[in-house]
């Protein structure tokens, strides 16, 4: 019983929220590295199989790299929301 | 590294720890800078990131220098009012009932003070810094492309000459690598003005919104109702021109079993949400990527005043720091800025192209 008060009392207050925030940006941060961080290798080891095609492999890796990013934002944007308004 | 430099740095951060202790900040570090004259970080971010009544040029002393905006409002108790925003005095006075709030669900926007007190929030259709810098941005636009536009039409065939010679791989760069795989060779001519009118829109805008001083400084493709806008004329060209296959294909699509669609139909929900989600997406990538640009770049800016509350010397040797920081995130700014309009053009192109398929003939895999 007790405990249930306490957790119900945590879970109902503000400042739990902004550490949750926190760490889903920072969770954010770790889905687009790693995103990326792939994107990165396959297109620089593709590169390095086929340099005549270094044009072709950069802007895909670029273009797609965006995307990803826009995946990101979307959990930081919510977590900016759960901060500040 | 050189000795001398490297000898340099350390004195430079030894300066500095010696200076000032760190302490834990409480709870009302960041409070209003109005009151207290401290500096406050999320204050300067969040004004800067914001739409305002004014234009904030400069502060010199303890005096504001800012270009006050018109405004215009429609109240339902009092009619159309128009006024400059300098009768506000940067948010400190009440004119003619009207104020800019402070707190509260309306914060930072002006609401009329009825007789008892509460706020109500009228009709507001200011000329802000965001819809000014629209102005300015729509008039550097026009100024660019009709002095090209006159030098192709004179004579078409003259070696390029001026800002043909900036304009014109672009364009081609659009026609050929975003319109032209996206539309088909037939259609791309129909929407080409509208791809090439949103690149430039969306790039001129984001190097506005680099540029510190007047006329640049207004994030205004970091503002999400206009990323929505642009986003919805994407959605409206798509839709519109969408074939019957189009619409079909959404509620019946061919090549996915049927347990898919009869009892439950799971497939025509995440179809047409999908519709939905797509401009929805296209809104926040643009609008987070720009106004999270300006926020690193306030930020490793305000690094320096928080540091020179404890110390001048520690500011000092923040500073080499931030303006680093500062050089580093402007040039990746600028990519980001030419990448965002790239993507935000691209997929609206792949998004009417994929809505103009018509008459395909799915390869049946059996």
């Amino acid at each position: 019983m007790i405990t249930l008060a306490v957790i119900l009392q945590v879970a109902a207050n503000m400042a739990i929220a902004k550490m949750g925030a926190g760490i889903g940006a920072g969770l954010a941060a770790i889905g687009a590295g790693i995103g990326i961080g792939r994107i990165g290798g396959s297109a620089v080891e593709a590169i390095a199989r086929q340099p005549e095609a270094a044009g072709d492999i950069r802007s895909n890796m670029i273009v797609s790299a965006a995307l990803i990013e826009g995946v990101a934002f979307f959990a930081i944007v919510i977590c900016f929301l759960v901060l500040f308004v | 590294m050189t000795r001398v430099l490297k000898t340099l740095l350390i004195i430079l951060f030894a300066l500095s720890a010696f200076t000032f202790q760190l302490k834990a900040s409480d709870e009302h570090a960041g409070a209003d800078t109005v009151s207290t004259g401290k500096f406050s970080t999320g204050e300067l971010i969040f004004s800067h990131i914001k739409d305002s009544y004014e234009w904030h040029i400069t502060k010199i002393g303890h005096t504001h220098i800012s270009i006050p905006l018109p405004v215009i409002l429609y109240s339902q108790q009092s009619g159309i009012h128009v006024f400059m925003s300098g009768k506000f005095h940067h948010g400190t006075e009440t004119y003619q009932g009207f104020k800019i709030a402070t707190e509260g669900k309306y914060a930072r926007k002006i609401v009329e003070v009825m007789a008892d007190g509460t706020e109500v929030k009228p009709w507001d259709i200011s000329i802000t810094k965001n819809v000014t810098s629209l102005f300015l941005s729509i008039l550097i636009i026009l100024l660019i492309f009709i002095s090209v536009a006159k030098r192709y039409s004179d004579n078409f065939a003259r070696a390029p000459k001026g800002l043909q010679n900036w304009i014109e791989p672009i364009i081609i760069f659009i026609r050929d690598d975003i319109a032209k795989p996206s539309l088909g060779n037939k259609n791309y001519q129909k929407f080409l003005p509208y791809l090439l009118t949103i690149f430039f829109f969306i790039f001129i805008n984001n190097v506005m919104g680099l540029i510190p001083f007047f006329p640049g400084g207004a994030n205004l493709t970091g503002d999400i109702t206009v990323t929505l806008v642009l986003a919805i004329f994407t959605f409206t060209i798509t839709t519109i021109n969408g074939s019957r296959d189009y619409w079909v294909h959404m509620v019946n699509a061919p090549g996915i079993p049927w347990w898919l669609k009869l009892p439950l139909p799971l497939m025509p929900i995440v179809e047409i949400l999908s519709v939905f989600i797509k401009p929805f997406v296209l809104t926040i990538r643009l609008f987070a990527n720009i106004t999270a640009g300006h926020i690193i770049a306030l930020g490793f800016y305000s690094l320096i005043f928080i540091f020179a509350e404890k110390s001048a010397a520690a500011a000092y040797s923040v500073s080499v720091i931030s303006v680093a920081f500062n050089v580093f995130m402007g040039i990746l700014e600028l990519l980001v800025a030419f990448i965002q309009a790239y993507v935000f053009t691209l997929l609206s192109a792949i998004y009417i192209g994929m809505a103009m398929e018509s008459h395909e003939v799915h390869a049946e895999t059996h």
